[in-house]
């Protein structure tokens, strides 16, 4: 049963893995517009922005 | 003497005509007259043709294979000298969301945005021009936010591409006021995704407690998963429950009981005891209960918090008022913002234009359509030097005004500094849920305190403590808290499918509760434009038709434009000769070897026509002559909406019915009728009247509902405790509302109010259902033998129990009233 000393700190490391992967994600505002992602990726290319990403950080 | 009548259902193009013509290669319409054919392709308006080219040109065809309706037809051409205002500093600064002098990021709405290929066009959008950035597009607000250089595009240029494009975004007085709030609906995910977390994993840890496992083998267990649970439990406490802490903090200070207040107690109660029996090693606690208890909460106020993102349920003149205009300086034209103007300068209104401020006229001839703003609903005409006021649209030619008034001190923006919009009027505290609550909460802290006192009586202070607790414990309102949110959130969502929309779900039981119902004529209960034309005099034969139809298309005066959209049938336009309008009185013209007059009684009698003295006195009246003989007249008369006499009629048994009508007493008789000799018709009603008529009923008693369309029933929408916003179009402009209904539902407002009513019945059982169980905890409680286990299933089972009850029971009655499922 002593094992479960182990189990225990290693469940809530995994746990707590997708606590703050979930924090993140509402952070960055992903669970803002639910509906435009999906009708995006049925477009063929995304577009492909020159400086976009530059822009992006900036924010 | 015959009777030709001319429905206005003539004017949309017959079916088969439709099949006949090709479908435009932009968006997707049937080529009509105005059609172009290039590239191999149909298209129906050159505008169309153009944006094929700007998109064939930078290599984005793939457009066209996204949608079978992708373009956006372009309504009217548009010059980058038109978005030049944009640029000024001060308008800039209040549009641009963010800007570091280098790039900048913007938010239009764009109103065209309907599916997938618009999405990606405009996130295309830099493939058009240098400077142009990323831009990403909410769907579902049709908004879309683009960033760009200063230095290579500037924001009139980026407006000017968006409308060269079909996506013209809405520029109006209101955008200047800047970004509104965003709602609190991160934060509330956040703490509902945390409370949820930790229910999760104390679950796991309390599951193996409950089935003994504490017991098994030789190591206790029981303090260490007490102590992880504290762990988990605390952040939950502090973060998740934190609106509880505050609202209940508001109860305390303002001496006021909401629902807030009894379940921040409980939530004290249950902490407090678990900390006490894990620090004092005696038991393992209600952790799981507590975040379970708390993850219910914030999932009913999420249910609770569901909005509409493109409509908006407050706005004022401002949202309607366009934000710049052409104002004449010297001989140059210029486009300023409206907030620019001062009384004295020239504006230049074009035919559709919306008139910013009381004005004068200078020259021009105005055909004022004042429908939106009192209510009249036939367009008047005005000459030189006259009044003309703020909110009218000039359905003429080019008239040049001279501004009277400030924008904020005319005529009808003057209502907004009446009193009833300054206070917010606080809907959420008079609700079901807190009338109940206070009975509740009374019965708990009687039996609370007479468990404890019982016990202590009998010798038994440890009893005495644990049965205290218990009870606060047991007694918190979970499910009662949930029974309103699901219900009548339920109800409102199936409202919505049926394009009724409400603010909130207050707004339900405030519609379940209304026992006077106040109408606005036109606009409401009259459809607008959609007026009936009839022909009084012998049948027009075809050719007289075809040459009254081709002489109409020369006219932008609104009477002639509709008895020519009621004629049109399938004639083609035929030549017309020496065409000459005389504003005001009429026009004249050649047209296949037949003269034909056509203007008012008094003006073809000044060319000695004889005008049959029964047709004389007919209001809104065009009468023809043709080779110098009378042949007849067009009468114009304003229709109800379909169904609109059986509102009223299913309405009356149980309602106080009233009218308000800025418009004439024209039609005083033909209403009496319709609403029976019970009801209060008011004619001739300024905004300001309307929303005194609906104080003084207030005043009387009543509750009251305003049904409206236009600005001039803003007041009235805003005092009246249920102000019902008739909109052609979701979307387009509404005043402030708490409902916002799409005009062919009208005439189910009966039902939709009887639906409101059974509603409101299902809250009142569903409290009762969430009340038994708690008082059968209650009873397990004041024995002092509450255990965890108890608890962990006692709580959920009552929460989903009614739940389910709230939302089933709610879909059966949208059953009932046949509001289930989408509209057709």
């Amino acid at each position: 049963m002593s094992t479960i000393y182990m189990m225990i700190p290693a469940t809530l490391l995994i746990a707590g893995g997708f606590l703050i992967a979930y924090i993140w994600s509402v952070r960055n505002g992903q669970f803002e517009d639910t509906t435009t992602p999906a009708m995006r990726i049925l477009t063929d290319d995304k577009p492909i922005s020159p400086e976009a990403s530059d822009l992006e950080t900036k924010n | 003497m015959s009777e030709a009548a001319l429905n206005i259902s003539a004017l949309t193009v017959s079916p088969d005509n439709k099949s006949a013509a090709a479908s435009c290669a932009h968006c997707g319409l049937p080529c009509l007259t105005t059609a172009v054919r290039a590239h191999d392709k149909d298209f129906c308006c050159t505008g169309c043709q153009t944006v094929f080219e700007i998109l064939t040109e930078n290599g984005l065809t793939q457009f066209y294979e996204l949608s079978d309706k992708a373009g956006v037809q372009i309504k009217r051409p548009t010059r980058r000298e038109q978005f030049l205002f944009l640029d000024e500093p001060a308008v800039r600064e209040k549009l641009v969301d963010f800007s570091d002098g280098k790039t900048s990021r913007v938010t239009f709405t764009v109103p065209s945005i309907h599916c997938i290929a618009c999405v990606w066009l405009l996130e295309n959008l830099f493939q058009f021009k240098p400077g142009v950035g990323r831009s990403t597009v909410n769907f579902p607000k049709k908004e879309v936010a683009i960033q760009f250089e200063d230095a290579k595009i500037s924001l009139s240029e980026l407006v000017a591409l968006l409308a060269s494009l079909g996506y013209e975004p809405t520029l109006n007085f209101g955008s200047l006021e800047g970004a509104k709030p965003k709602p609190a609906f991160r934060k509330l995910i956040l703490q509902l995704g945390l409370a949820g977390f930790s229910f999760g994993n104390i679950m796991l840890f309390s599951i193996c407690l409950y089935n003994g496992l504490d017991s098994l083998g030789t190591l206790n267990f029981k303090p260490l998963f007490g102590y992880i649970s504290l762990g988990l439990a605390l952040p939950v406490v502090v973060y998740s429950a934190l609106d509880y802490w505050r609202s209940a903090w508001t109860c305390l200070r303002q001496r006021i009981l909401t629902i807030e207040l009894p379940i921040a107690v409980g939530i004290v109660a249950i902490f407090a005891q678990s900390c006490y029996e894990v620090f004092s090693r005696t038991g393992e606690g209600y952790f799981d209960s507590l975040c379970g208890l708390i993850f219910f909460l914030l999932i009913g106020r999420w249910f609770q918090q569901k909005s509409y993102e493109r409509l908006s349920f407050d706005r004022d003149y401002k949202a309607f008022f366009p934000l710049s205009v052409v104002r004449k300086n010297g001989n140059r034209d210029e486009t300023v913002p409206i907030s620019a103007l001062n009384v004295g300068d020239h504006l230049l209104l074009r035919h559709g234009e919306l008139i910013p401020a009381d004005a004068r006229i200078v020259s021009g001839e105005g055909v004022i359509d004042y429908s939106f703003v009192t209510g009249e609903s036939e367009p008047v005409e005005k000459r030189a030097g006259e009044l003309v006021y703020a909110g009218g649209q000039q359905t003429g030619g080019v008239l040049e005004v001279q501004m009277t008034k400030p924008v904020s001190q005319s005529y009808l923006t003057s209502l907004w500094s009446h009193e009833t919009f300054a206070k917010e009027r606080n809907d959420t505290l008079d609700n079901i849920l807190n009338r109940f609550t206070k009975r509740f909460t009374i019965t708990v802290s009687v039996v609370a305190l007479g468990a404890a006192a019982f016990w202590w009586a009998h010798g038994q202070p440890n009893v005495a403590l644990k049965a205290f607790t218990s009870v606060l414990i047991v007694a918190c309102p979970c499910a009662l808290a949930l029974s309103a949110p699901f219900a009548l959130g339920t109800a409102q969502r199936l409202l919505g499918r049926q394009k009724v929309f409400l603010k909130n779900q207050h707004t339900i039981e405030t519609l379940a509760k209304v026992n006077t119902v106040v109408f606005d004529k036109t606009g409401t209960l009259t459809a607008p434009g959609a007026a009936k034309v009839e022909f009084h005099g012998a049948a027009l034969n075809e050719a007289e038709e075809r040459a009254l139809f081709s002489m109409t298309r020369h006219s932008t005066h609104p009477l002639p434009v509709r008895i020519g959209e009621a004629i049109a049938k399938q004639h083609f336009p035929e030549t017309v000769y020496s065409f000459l309008e005389t504003p005001g009185k009429g026009m004249e013209a050649r047209v296949a070897n037949q003269e034909i007059w056509m203007g008012s009684a008094s003006w073809l009698a000044s060319r000695n026509v004889m005008v049959p003295t029964e047709h004389q006195s007919r209001s809104n009246s065009v009468h023809i002559a043709i080779n110098g003989a009378y042949r007849g007249c067009f009468t114009l008369q304003t229709s109800l909406r379909q169904d609109a006499d059986k509102l009223i009629a299913a309405l009356s048994n149980d309602y106080d019915l009233a009218l308000l009508s800025g418009d004439n007493e024209r039609e005083r008789a033909r209403f009496g009728d319709l609403f029976g000799a019970r009801a209060n018709l008011n004619f001739n009603q300024s905004p300001l009247n309307k929303l005194g008529f609906i104080h003084n009923l207030q005043q009387s008693g009543k509750t009251v509902m305003m049904v409206g369309d236009g600005l001039n029933d803003a007041g009235a929408l805003k005092q009246s405790d249920s102000g019902v916003a008739v909109v052609e179009n979701i979307g387009a402009f509404s005043p402030a509302s708490d409902v916002i209904i799409e005009a062919n539902n009208v005439p189910r407002l009966s039902q939709i109010m009887a639906f409101s009513k059974d509603s409101v019945r299902i809250v009142w059982v569903s409290i009762m259902l969430s009340s038994a169980y708690n008082f059968i905890g209650l009873g397990i409680a004041a024995s002092g033998k509450l255990a965890p286990v108890v608890c962990a299933v006692l709580m959920p089972l009552s929460s989903i129990t009614v739940v389910g009850f709230a939302c089933g029971a709610t879909h059966w009655l949208g059953r009932k009233h046949k509001l289930g499922g989408k509209q057709s």
